[in-house]
């Protein structure tokens, strides 16, 4: 039933590339959530309404529907706006810059979630004591705040991870020849789709198991001198 | 790479010489195919894009004097991806209908062969000429047939009784015809010969009923389809469709696929 | 932005949206009498029953969706003469059966795991003043752990519905008409990309945050003895988006 019919060293470019869109989307992920947990919990009123209509639009319609509105919308979107400005430009996305841009917008609205817990989670007087013994907010920040986010975030973080290079596999509807689409062109080929579907789902499956002892490993590590309750 | 290793591959193809020093002042032109439509458009097994629709666009780059880019997109966004430049002509066997028309220009056509459908040899069913009197023989019948294709509109003007299911790719299609999903496909007659009557899987299939060549859907044969208003492009691609026909190349591509006349009347 | 084209496909973009729930339902409420039972074998001491189900639970939730409606859908034709003796081909052969089976199959391994957390997060001192009372085995679960653990699990099942709703959406590439579907058909022929998708796109909203709003409802009817006083915290906003 293994039998891949030569088929495998394709599968195994179509695991690389689901890692690399998975990474970069993640990077974009947290970028995007940092921005948007700075949003939802800023003074400024604008910022705020933006950040709260980002995730709850972004968690409120499929991933599918998403990938399709920016992959096939965005570009006659910036194009049509661009030409109505006067310019002729061209918007020109891959399915790699897009698949990527989608995941990672789509999961920066849950990175949003985790940041703003994390923020939550450090104790205001912290800060006050650090801008109290003259650190600059920056200084502050950097000092006391991110090393303590990060420990706060990472649970998170690790789990959206697991549900993002899953949903990788969406991007195969818009061609990238990630996992996915490569099991697809096998099974064209080769007329197995049970064989192919299985042996891609057990390759996410060895991702997923990584990636879980992975976190525990880096949790226990962020969490080093920390009193367990 | 991919680029150079494809404008090798057409010097090879075609057996046209092309000096290298040619490629710097040459328009560069990204062509979008599908590359999921035997035996005009596919990818085989070593990942490169092959098929009559790649061996023409590649002779009319040639006789343009283009330098050409293919870029693979599936069938569904392949209008869409035309309007936002993600490439700039679609050489994929598009059928040149007044629907796509209005979003589109056109070239001439460079081939065109009927729609068919193809059923089990096993499977007793009698589709008369008409579309009416066919409606009624199919209603109830399980079809497939791809998505966004002139044969999915056919399909529902013409035949509204029947189950109509559609799919991304004709592969997968084909695959679930060969699974008893559906009782019947329909796609253009060339494209389900090569890419399903002729293969090991079409082993127990033939084509059934008439040929279906209805303008209205079924356009004027398969065009180029370029961004409306770049007439420019438009031209220098009828030209070469011209030049290829006149100088035998065309001829010899059809003979490469077909053993007989694609281009039809 | 063409509003007549929304008007004209709203109809059957409706049709769509009533066959996204219909499949939804069916697969909650599957999974749902699956996940209960599954949950308290995951729990089970004994070394031939929770390994199983833990593989279950760890392959639908660590494989992408998609990959598991394709392994059923087209994998099924793999073993088509296999299921033809069994008489089971005739299920397989449909699509809504194969996505149906494959969402309850899914959902129901993401709802094992809720209900193992909740399950495991009863206070273990109500479940000795329940053996303490005499109660064991079923009449325990029944009374005590299950409708602590349901109430417990809550928050996180409704996350796990609308998550399976908007999951639906993939059916559409195995050829359903679902509310996605529909509107890809709809946007092959007259390739207004936005309009479309986006008057989808607001269908699906609605109907997740209408959800969203019956759980908060739910959630609140079943937490009034936690409430300090009937008209108490005003600050609870039973809308606001996942906490």
């Amino acid at each position: 039933m293994f039998d891949l019919q030569g088929y495998g060293w394709m599968l195994w470019d179509g695991l690389q590339m689901t890692l690399l869109v998975g990474l970069c989307s993640l990077v974009l992920a947290i970028l995007m959530g940092l921005i948007g947990a700075w949003g939802k919990l800023s003074e400024n009123r604008v910022a705020r309404a933006a950040a709260a209509t980002y995730t709850t639009v972004i968690r409120g319609i499929p991933e599918l529907l998403l990938l399709l509105i920016i992959f096939y919308g965005t570009p006659t979107l910036i194009q049509g706006i661009a030409e109505d400005l006067g310019y002729d430009i061209i918007v020109d996305f891959n399915p790699f810059i897009a698949g990527v841009l989608t995941i990672g917008f789509i999961y920066g609205a849950f990175a949003t979630e985790v940041f703003r817990g994390a923020f939550i989670a450090v104790p205001p007087g912290q800060m006050e004591a650090a801008r109290a013994i003259g650190m600059s907010s920056v200084l502050a920040f950097r000092r006391v705040m991110l090393p303590q986010i990060w420990r706060f975030a990472l649970p998170g973080l690790g789990n959206i991870w697991m549900v993002l290079i899953k949903a990788t596999a969406l991007i195969s509807v818009i061609q990238l020849e990630e996992l996915m689409r490569k099991s697809f062109i096998a099974m064209g080929a080769t007329k197995l789709p049970f064989t192919f579907f299985f042996t891609a789902a057990l390759m996410y499956l060895a991702i997923t198991v990584i990636s879980m002892l992975g976190q525990q490993r880096i949790e226990r590590w962020a969490n080093r001198g920390i009193r367990r309750a | 790479m991919r680029k150079l290793s494809l404008a090798v591959a057409a010097v090879a193809a075609i057996g046209v010489l092309a000096t290298s020093a040619l490629a710097a002042d040459m328009q560069k032109v990204r062509i979008g195919t599908e590359g999921a439509y035997p035996p005009f458009n596919y990818i085989d097994s070593d990942g490169k894009l092959v098929g009559f629709d790649i061996d023409i666009a590649k002779a009319l780059c040639v006789a343009a004097k283009f330098d050409c880019e293919f870029v693979v997109q599936d069938w569904d966004g392949i209008i869409p991806g035309l309007i936002a430049k993600k490439y700039d002509a679609i050489i994929a066997s598009m059928s040149i209908t007044e629907e796509r028309k209005e979003k589109v220009d056109f070239t001439g056509k460079y081939y065109s062969t009927p729609a068919k459908f193809v059923g089990a040899k096993s499977m007793k069913v009698d589709i008369p000429e008409g579309t009416d009197a066919g409606n009624k023989a199919l209603a109830g019948k399980a079809i497939g047939v791809q998505r966004a294709t002139i044969h999915e509109n056919f399909l529902r003007d013409n035949f509204p009784d029947a189950d109509i299911k559609v799919y991304a790719t004709q592969d997968e299609a084909n695959l679930d015809l060969a699974n008893g999903r559906l009782d019947l496909v329909m796609a253009d007659s060339m494209a389900l010969k090569e890419g399903l009557l002729n293969t090991e899987d079409g082993k127990d299939f033939e084509f059934k009923g008439p040929d279906y060549n209805e303008p209205k859907w079924h356009g004027l044969g398969a065009g180029i389809a370029i961004r409306k208003g770049e007439d420019a492009l438009r031209e220098s691609l009828d030209k070469a469709i011209a030049t290829i026909r006149a100088d035998g190349t065309y001829q010899k591509i059809n003979d490469k696929y077909f053993d007989f006349d694609v281009y039809g009347k | 932005m063409d509003f007549q084209i929304i008007v004209d496909s709203f109809p059957k973009l409706l049709e769509g949206m009533a066959l996204t729930i219909e499949i939804t339902g069916l697969a909650l409420i599957m999974g749902f009498a699956l996940a209960v039972p599954l949950a308290l074998l995951r729990l089970s001491p004994n070394p031939l029953v929770w390994p199983p189900v833990y593989a279950f639970v760890l392959f639908f939730r660590g494989t992408p969706l998609l990959v598991q409606i394709f392994l059923v859908y087209y994998g099924a034709g793999q073993f088509r003469p296999l299921l033809q003796e069994y008489g089971l081909w005739a299920y397989f052969r449909e699509a809504y059966f194969c996505a149906v089976l494959t969402l309850t199959l899914n959902t129901a391994a993401y709802t094992t795991e809720i209900f193992r957390g909740a399950i495991q997060a009863v206070p273990h001192g109500e479940v000795e003043a329940a053996r303490a009372c005499g109660m064991s085995g079923w009449l325990l679960n029944r009374r005590i752990v299950l409708p602590k653990a349901l109430r417990l699990a809550l928050p996180a099942y409704s996350n796990e519905v609308v998550f399976l709703f908007q999951s639906t959406s993939l059916v559409s590439i195995i050829t359903l008409m679902d509310l996605t579907g529909v509107a890809r058909v709809i946007v092959a022929r007259s390739f207004d990309v936005y309009e479309i998708y986006i008057t989808a796109g607001l269908m699906y909203l609605a109907v997740t945050y209408g959800i969203l709003g019956i759980f908060r409802q739910v959630e609140f009817r079943l937490s009034g003895h936690t409430r300090e006083r009937p008209d108490g915290d005003a600050t609870a906003d039973p809308l606001k988006p996942f906490g």
